[in-house]
């Protein structure tokens, strides 16, 4: 299929459907809006359903709903509306709803702005709802490999019974690339026996009970155990990175989404001047590839890393665990959307270089 | 020996856990009842809410949802676009769907939504232990209005039943009570109307039931349905608000 220039919202939502996705619910927030717009007019033509829910709260509770009955369903927000959906994100890992959720990062805290940002790196990651639970959490750099997570995330969705989460700063929703978005006619959806999609006593399919109350002791131990168990399997053979002239560098620099990119272009302005540097990034940041990261950065050759985001530093907490005091890694960022140029990067190893 | 009665199969067999005198179990039968009459349980699901039928998965024998706190109308919304040939129902307290969930119930409302709502009014919030619920009556203690609902503090209880029938979506409302048999019979009898509405997918239908909580009134099993026809019933008017 020919590439063709698009918005990244408009592709991922078109990658959605390709994958499979029939279900959309979601509320207005900037800057992810032609998510649901594109879903809007395309979901009908497809045999779906776009619904604009009333409230994030409710949108998220549909997901549970639609994805509990066997369907392939996505919801979209950005930081704000995002948090607002976490008493339902936590309600779907717990009831072992496959789901995806789309977040197009803008800054905060509060309602902070409408520019692209990586403050929700902690949220995402680190639990964001309540309670002992995992997302899978995916961040792409660029809106063709966006594109092509979606497939990758309704698959281990399902696979998993787990919601997964596409953490995108704004800047990939927002821009226009040339994408190759994949058609996939021969798509088969797996089972899900487990589904709510009707009981009849004595027939071959259990009766559904989609629940995350389990108020015996025993019980909650049970799904946390059963959860914990997936969670180790799903770090085993789920992370997922890329690795950039780390080879023999002198400098490792650490960074995952749009800002990566910045971070290839101060790669060359070094490899200019004489300075070998190479990035590592993350691409699933939970499970995050900590052995990658760890053997990225533990070479003979590097001297330090430089860990670079759009935020007041949250992933450079799991580089330097990664690391473990192997290396030192420094972090430089600014929250309030502030994209550091190529030339800062490039500057800021140059001073590290200086000492 | 002939059979007069017998349990209605869409019942699991399975102990109940709600206090005696509760208007609870006599509200899960005759849902159950009403599924069994309509043929319907192969292809209903219900959505049990937080409160004190929160363990409702255990007891119909259908496919069930547990809701987040007032969520039930949402969770119920992305079952039936899902399966539009199927049916479902939300099964809620006055905490849950009049407090907490009332952006979720006032919207399936709103669109029309083909869902069918069980509404359980007993005045209180049973399961954390007696606290004021927006239907609580002016004057009435509560573990957290302990002199009394205090109209100017905190406002009148809220009536939504009447609320709802103004929304153009709702196409079955009714209010009905468990205090004596003619409003049993009625009551079962509106469950089944609701139920047929969906079925017809006329729109969202509605019912509220006033229902007895002896436990956290403070009162006898039989003065807490004397309390049902004497102070509810007057700010609660029975009736049939909406049919379309």
């Amino acid at each position: 299929m020919a590439k063709k220039l698009m918005k990244g919202c408009e592709a991922i939502a078109e990658a959605a459907i390709q994958a499979g996705c029939r279900y959309f619910f979601g509320y207005p927030i900037t800057p992810q809006n032609d998510i649901p717009e594109y879903m809007s007019l395309r979901l009908p033509q497809v045999g779906g359903c776009f619904l604009q829910a009333e409230s994030e709260l409710a949108a998220i509770n549909m997901v549970y709903g639609a994805g509990g009955a066997g369907a392939r369903v996505m919801t979209s927000s950005s930081s704000p509306g995002i948090s607002l959906k976490q008493e339902g994100i936590s309600t779907c890992a717990a009831a072992e709803i496959p789901c995806v959720v789309v977040n197009m990062m803008r800054g905060g805290p509060g309602l902070g702005n409408i520019q692209a940002s990586q403050g929700d790196y902690f949220q995402a990651v680190k639990g964001g709802g309540h309670g002992d639970y995992h997302l899978i959490v995916y961040a792409p750099s660029s809106i063709q490999e966006a594109c092509d997570m979606m497939q990758k995330a309704f698959d281990v969705a399902d696979q998993y019974r787990t919601p997964v989460m596409i953490l995108a700063d704004g800047l990939i929703g927002q821009m226009m690339e040339p994408v190759e978005l994949k058609t996939n006619p021969d798509l088969v959806l797996p089972e899900k026996p487990w589904a709510a999609t009707g009981y009849t006593p004595g027939g071959k399919k259990p009766r559904s009970v989609l629940n995350s109350l389990y108020i015996e002791t025993e019980d909650l131990d049970q799904l946390l155990e059963r959860l914990f168990a997936r969670y180790a399997v799903i770090e085993a053979n789920e992370q997922m990175w890329e690795t950039y002239n780390t080879e023999g560098a002198e400098y490792i620099l650490c960074a995952y989404g749009t800002v990566a990119r910045v971070c290839k272009a101060a790669i060359r302005i070094l490899g200019e001047q004489g300075v070998k540097a190479g990035l590592v990034r993350p691409i699933s940041l939970w499970p995050f590839p900590s052995k990658a990261v760890h053997d990225a950065i533990v070479q003979d050759s590097v001297k330090e890393a430089l860990t670079v985001e759009v935020s007041s530093g949250q992933m450079v907490e799991d580089i330097r665990l990664a690391v473990n005091g192997e290396r030192p890694v420094q972090f430089m960022g600014k929250a309030g959307s502030y994209i550091p140029t190529a030339e800062e990067i490039a500057e800021r190893i140059l001073q590290m270089r200086r000492g | 020996m002939t059979v007069v009665f017998k349990k209605t199969p869409v019942l699991r067999d399975v102990p109940l856990h709600y206090c005696p005198g509760c208007g609870h179990g006599i509200v899960h039968r005759m849902v159950s009842e009403v599924i069994e009459e309509l043929g319907i349980q192969d292809k209903c699901a219900g959505v049990a809410p937080v409160g004190c039928a929160v363990f409702a998965y255990n007891y119909f024998d259908v496919d069930m949802y547990e809701a987040a706190h007032g969520r039930a109308p949402a969770v119920a919304t992305g079952f039936k676009r899902v399966h539009p040939d199927h049916y479902i129902f939300t099964y809620q307290g006055d905490g849950d769907l009049a407090s907490i969930g009332t952006a979720e119930i006032v919207h399936a409302a709103h669109r029309g939504e083909k869902i069918t709502t069980i509404f359980i009014n007993n005045a209180i919030y049973g399961m954390t232990g007696g606290q004021m619920a927006p239907t609580t009556l002016v004057g009435q203690k509560t573990t957290t209005s302990p002199l009394g609902r205090d109209k100017d503090h905190c406002g009148e209880p809220i009536r939504m039943a009447e609320m709802l029938a103004t929304i153009s979506g709702s196409a079955f409302i009714a209010r009905c009570a468990l205090n004596s048999t003619p409003n049993l019979i009625k009551t079962k009898a509106a469950i089944k109307k609701a139920f047929e509405t969906q079925i017809a997918r006329k729109g969202f239908s509605m019912v509220e039931i006033l229902s007895p909580c002896p436990t956290n009134w403070g009162k006898s099993p039989a003065e807490a349905m004397d309390w049902i026809a004497d102070a509810m019933i007057p700010y609660y008017p029975l009736g049939t608000f909406k049919e379309v």
